[in-house]
């Protein structure tokens, strides 16, 4: 009850410029897969972590924060996600996740409409996600656009980086934006590279299938100056992907979901491509997940693969809080014979440092390494088990609001009974 | 059995063993058959178990009670015995040594479509939603459910649930009779069929419906659309078991005979409401027509008339933190299920989703945990209420499961620590006191029809 009463006239009064923080005597995690460190500081100042370990010395002047008994660790970095882009996913108005009936695809850019007036953003921030990558959907074709890394603080600039990568549909979703089959993925991606070269060397034709827009953005994927973040889920798509990239040696390709990625970790790790997958499945929910397990994560690190935890398809245009969730589900796997876990560090990584890193950000955001922006949570207890809860949050080294319609709707029916006044008078 | 299905076959076959004032010609003609109210009647039984004792554990009882390095005792498929150390052990029975762990009543979903909208999601398997026409009470869960879905495994493995009820899909007003199911492989639905458990009536309020129909021109396409046609389906209900009451001939309706059993009630409303005012219009029908409501699933806002709740007697399903997918769900708030349990009303923590239910346990703990930071201070032990005992009484089963009590089956859950935390998994599941998951034997993890033969088959998962 005493966290809602933290006053909406916070927001307003925060300093736009943040102010130097030290948080002391608390858990310090990282978040680079180091061991938490116990009764360490964390300096913040200018926006940015100045210092965080237990040796750490507080600048004069510093604001002061004791964290004792608590867990510090930096903000949650949602692998992948679609927050900001729906007010409510079943109101198709309020909903900017797919253009269905677009005639562009690979150019539309989320970074104009990704909404820090949503409630996922407050709810997410609330739970300690500071960061997400947040992608578009695919509508009809296999590009689905460009996404890019927000923050959840309460303001109105959420863009981290704009057009940080482009998504695009292999697999079961592509075969059917494609026309109905795998082969037409391939048809249809060899041609929209090659029409994107036309374009870059000026050379487009006037009955090429992409739109000049396309064209356009596909050229930084050409070049590898955004990544290619690609979904694919079965060990033979996975597999096809991999393949694009001795086809096209300059692709910074990322992979996602990759439900069936434990029977080709050797490859995918080989291959050093990055992977946000999808924590827990562990249904054949679909053809291209027949072989999942909630092990695919722990062995593909045991393989040698950079994995982060994603939530492609799993509500993530509001829930990506849940991958604390799911991380702690894979350090219980440790405790299952047969099974193949995380540790708790490498748990913690595939939520924070882990995404930075796939996403080519990882030495701005995911950790509180020195010079990494000011993305600090402050828990009651061990960020990943359910039992805990947030008590204060950093974004860029400000202090944010952690007050949400669902914290004040919790205040006015605490007591559901009628007062004196009907409750749209309780506020 | 608290509803009882001779009630049932007493009402349905009045037409014909009623009233003896029938002409003599008709009464000399040979009788027509028998309704049968259980055409499709559970074959299951128990597996085999050995008389069973596991010592030195935390338990709840699933009734609120806990014991330190408590005893349970079962044999025969029943428990026999639940209590502190001091708790006597026969001496020739298979001993457990959990210290460290807990243990607690095997956890029931109350809101499952497994097996009707199994794994793989494909289009050949969506069987859950007879969505062609509002009123479809004539269709039953059961004849849908595939018993080789691999996700009863992974409820079983991962989330620890022995029971579950199988609901027909929120597309109608009406959607159907639900089955309740011991979480078993059968080749046969019959054979995971829950002893003597009450059918239950799904019924939907709201978007669901409303959408369906309404995009389609047809009513209802409005929310007044929706109490309109559920009110002329409960008149003509009314009027059927009126006439059987009478011992009038009646030629059989399906779809009255199963809203005429909840008019008599045998047969339970397991009613998909999200919202507060929703909630509310539901209860006058249930009194206009004279029948109840035993629980609100998807209950989001449950927390705004938990007084309602509680005055009418009616369960509250609910998820820890599900919000914002529709209109109707913008209203969640992570205290849901702690509110309506503090005011004293019946609460459920439910899943509606083959990945939620090998985590409600988690959800209990996170909203457990939400309650306590606004100061609702409920155990843990009455918590695990919310999981077993009172899913049992809203599917009529609690005087068989849902609580480790001696006498009621032995459907029990070792787990490998705390299992109000993250870190925790089941290590033993028993059924009716057969051991079917055990996670140091890989020999009893099950492998489903489905699974056999393909990639990734007896992993840990």
């Amino acid at each position: 009850m005493k966290r809602l009463l933290l006053p909406l006239l916070a927001l307003v009064s925060t300093p736009a410029f943040a102010q130097t923080i030290a948080i002391t005597g608390g858990k310090v995690v990282i978040g680079d897969g180091s061991a938490p460190i116990e009764r360490g500081t964390v300096v913040i100042a200018n926006g940015r972590v100045i210092a965080a370990g237990s040796t750490v010395a507080i600048p004069a002047g510093a604001q002061r924060i004791d964290a004792t008994g608590k867990w510090v660790t930096p903000g949650i970095v949602a692998g992948f996600s679609r927050i900001g882009l729906a007010g409510v996913d079943g109101v198709d108005e309020s909903n900017d996740t797919a253009a269905k009936s677009s005639p562009f695809s690979a150019s539309l850019d989320i970074a104009l409409a990704v909404n820090p007036d949503v409630e996922a953003i407050s709810v997410n921030r609330a739970a300690g996600v500071t960061r997400a990558v947040v992608s578009p959907d695919a509508g009809n074709a296999i590009f689905a656009g460009q996404g890019a890394v927000i923050d959840t603080g309460a303001d109105h600039d959420p863009i981290t980086r704009a057009r940080a990568f482009q998504f695009v549909e292999f697999g079961q979703t592509g075969a059917s934006r494609a026309g109905g089959s795998r082969p037409a993925i391939f048809a249809t991606f060899r041609n929209a590279l090659a029409e994107a070269r036309d374009y870059q060397v000026g050379r487009l034709r006037e009955d090429s299938l992409l739109k000049r827009a396309d064209a356009a953005a596909l050229v930084p994927v050409i070049t590898g100056a955004q990544k290619l973040v690609v979904h694919a889920e079965s060990a033979t798509d996975i597999l096809a992907v991999l393949s694009l990239k001795r086809e096209y040696p300059t692709l910074s390709l990322v992979l996602v979901g990759v439900t069936e990625g434990w029977r080709v970790a050797d490859r995918i790790a080989a291959a050093g491509v990055p992977v946000i997958a999808s924590a827990v499945n562990d249904l054949p929910a679909a053809f291209d997940q027949i072989a999942a397990t909630q092990s695919n994560v722990g062995r593909m690190k045991a393989a040698g693969v950079t994995v982060a935890i994603g939530m492609i398809d799993d509500d993530d245009t509001r829930q990506a809080m849940h991958g604390a969730q799911y991380a702690g589900n894979l350090v219980a796997l440790t405790r299952v014979p047969g099974a193949t876990g995380l540790s708790w560090n490498d748990a913690f990584a595939a939520i924070t440092s882990k995404p930075a890193l796939a996403i080519g950000m990882g030495s701005e955001i995911g950790s509180l390494q020195p010079g990494r922006r000011g993305d600090v949570v402050i828990w009651d207890g061990d960020p990943l088990e359910v039992t805990s809860g947030v008590e204060a949050v950093w974004i860029d080294g400000v202090r944010q609001p952690l007050d949400t319609r669902q914290t004040r709707l919790r205040a006015r029916y605490a007591h559901p009974q009628e007062g004196n006044l009907p409750k749209a008078y309780d506020r | 059995m608290r509803t009882s299905w001779v009630l049932i076959a007493a009402l349905l076959a009045g037409c014909t063993t009623g009233t003896g004032a029938k002409p003599a010609a008709v009464a000399d003609k040979a009788a027509p058959p028998k309704v049968n109210a259980d055409p499709y009647p559970s074959t299951y039984k128990p597996y085999p178990g050995v008389a069973t004792a596991i010592r030195n554990v935390t338990i709840y009882d699933g009734e609120g009670g806990r014991f330190e390095k408590g005893v349970v005792f079962f044999s025969g498929g029943k428990i026999v015995s639940v209590g502190g150390p001091e708790t006597p052990i026969p001496a020739d029975v298979a001993v457990f040594d959990g210290a460290g762990k807990w243990v607690t009543p095997g956890i029931i979903d109350v809101h499952s479509h497994l097996g009707d909208y199994p794994s793989p999601a494909v289009a050949a398997h969506s069987d859950g939603n007879e969505a062609t026409g509002p009123v479809r009470s004539e269709v039953w869960a059961e004849h849908s459910v595939w018993p080789q879905d691999p996700g009863f495994s992974r409820a079983l493995a991962n989330g620890g649930i022995t029971t579950l009820q199988i609901l027909p899909g929120s597309a109608n007003l009406f959607g159907g009779r639900s089955v309740v199911l011991k979480n078993v492989y059968a080749r046969t639905v019959q054979g995971m069929k829950f002893p003597g458990a009450p059918y239950g009536l799904k019924m939907a309020c709201g978007e669901n419906p409303k959408r369906v129909y309404g995009s389609r021109g047809q009513m209802p396409s409005t929310r007044m659309g929706n109490m309109a046609v559920n009110r002329q389906t409960w008149i003509r209900a009314a009027e059927y078991k009126r006439k059987i009451d009478k011992g009038e001939t009646v030629t059989r309706d399906l779809q009255l005979e199963t809203l005429a059993g909840v008019l008599s009630g045998d047969i339970l409303v397991q009613n998909h409401c999200y919202r507060a005012d929703e909630m509310a219009q539901v209860i006058d029908m249930a009194k206009e027509f004279g029948y109840k409501i035993t629980a609100f699933h998807h209950a989001v806002e449950a927390y705004k008339i938990a007084d309602l709740l509680k005055e009418n007697g009616i369960c509250a399903a609910m998820w820890a933190d599900w919000w914002g997918f529709k209109m109707e769900s913008y209203d969640a708030i992570n205290e849901n299920i702690p509110l309506v349990a503090q005011a004293g009303a019946c609460a459920i923590v439910h899943s509606d989703d083959p990945n939620g239910i090998q985590r409600l346990y988690q959800e209990a703990a996170k909203a457990l945990a939400d309650g306590r930071r606004m100061g609702i201070n409920i155990s843990d032990e009455v918590a695990w209420e919310w999981l077993s005992f009172n899913p049992a009484k809203a599917l009529g089963i609690a005087d068989k499961t849902g609580s480790l009590k001696p006498g009621k089956m032995a459907d029990v859950v070792l787990w490998n620590g705390n299992p109000l935390s993250v870190y925790t998994r089941p290590e033993k599941v028993w059924i009716d006191g057969a051991l079917l998951y055990d996670a140091n034997d890989p020999k009893l993890r099950p492998v489903s029809d489905f699974e056999l033969g393909q990639p990734g088959e007896g992993d840990t998962k």
